[in-house]
């Protein structure tokens, strides 16, 4: 059995865990400058939403990118609305999979 | 006995675990949908999954890792990115810190690799309904409601990958998306929050149509956050920084404390 993604695991958690325990651990973090307090509370929505909007509005072929509107929009659609109204992820995502589930049954790509 | 926040220990306790339920309920669909998405996405096999799940323990730093090794994204690009993703527990540690004041180094070691989006949210209304510190509160949090579920179910999710022959046909290629947006909208409390997403997004998606997926990604947490900046202090929803009162209404800093007011059940 493969053992050669658990070092991706060690570095992964030797960048997380200083995040998590620099308040804990020494709490002096309120003297960091304040435009960088403010920076990192915008990091994890930026991230995220350009990982998602990536995987479904970017397609690559012979190693060029091009622009693809297609199914998963609709289904990360009915994730976005259930999660903003009912603050559910996991309503959100079982809604996602029903919809592409249901869309290719019907023939949708 | 009535606690300064106002609510007796026993009917705190009983808000947090019914709070705990639905949050256990989805880290467990998600613990088993990353395991799926890790077997048949990234390949991973249940010994590199459970390592992701048990000594990264990130969900969405997870989930973007296997998007990141399918997409064949070097680990240094993976390692960077995580950090970004991760960064914000620093204001989440920085919060609970007060709380914490008086416990054993040991004890904020190990709760800060706990520290959690769930645990976090849950935690922090526990003590703000408290007024004070509870070890069975925040451990239950993060253990009860997320550690186990989520290692359980990612062990599933894993080890039934390979049964999945197709996967676009059970919808589990836009689990990987839907995730992160929905990641994302709870990140979202704000004006700056919203404009940081925004730009993201679409930096991303332009940047990866320019260059390539991997660096569209990167520029797009980079530069999202910067123009969330530009939103003006006044029409921001949160700009305090931590310590001030204004922060503390955000995270709930013990000395500023206003707890929620009880309900008569909960004076019982």
């Amino acid at each position: 059995m493969s053992t050669d993604y658990v070092p991706l695991a060690v570095l992964m958690f030797a960048v997380t865990y200083p995040f998590r325990a620099i308040g804990l651990l020494a709490p002096a973090i309120d003297r960091l400058p304040k435009p960088a307090l403010e920076y990192l509370q915008l990091v994890g929505p930026a991230v995220l939403a350009a990982l998602a909007a990536v995987d479904i509005m970017v397609g690559v072929e012979n190693d060029r990118p091009f622009f693809t509107i297609g199914l998963p929009w609709l289904a990360v659609g009915a994730c976005l609305a259930l999660v903003v109204w009912r603050r559910n992820l996991f309503i959100g995502l079982a809604a996602a999979v029903a919809v592409a589930v249901v869309g290719r049954a019907l023939g949708a790509a | 006995m009535t606690d300064p926040g106002g609510w007796t220990l026993r009917a705190a306790r009983r808000q947090l675990v019914l709070d705990g339920l639905g949050i256990m309920v989805s880290a467990a669909g998600f613990g088993f949908v990353y395991g799926l998405a890790a077997r048949t996405d990234a390949h991973f096999s249940p010994i590199e999954a459970m390592a992701m799940s048990l000594i990264v323990f990130a969900g969405a730093a997870q989930f973007a890792a296997v998007g990141y090794v399918a997409s064949g994204l070097a680990w240094p690009g993976i390692v960077l990115l995580t950090g970004l993703l991760n960064a914000r527990h620093v204001l989440y540690s920085a919060a609970l810190a007060p709380w914490f004041r008086g416990r054993s180094l040991a004890e904020r070691a190990v709760a800060a690799h706990l520290l959690t989006d769930e645990a976090f949210a849950l935690a922090i209304a526990h003590f703000r309904r408290l007024g004070r510190f509870d070890g069975f509160g925040y451990w239950f949090a993060a253990i009860g409601t997320t550690l186990i579920p989520w290692n359980l179910a990612t062990l599933a999710g894993v080890t039934l990958g390979d049964a999945i022959v197709e996967p676009e046909r059970l919808g589990i290629d836009v689990i990987f998306p839907a995730a992160m947006t929905g990641l994302a909208v709870g990140l979202i409390t704000g004006r700056r929050e919203l404009v940081a997403a925004l730009v993201g997004a679409a930096v991303g998606v332009g940047v990866s149509l320019a260059i390539a997926p991997t660096i569209g990604i990167i520029a797009g947490g980079i530069v999202g956050p910067a123009v969330g900046l530009l939103v003006p202090s006044s029409k921001a929803h949160e700009t305090a920084p931590l310590g001030t009162e204004a922060s503390a209404d955000r995270y709930a800093m013990p000395h500023t404390l206003k707890p929620d007011p009880p309900t008569d059940e909960d004076r019982t």
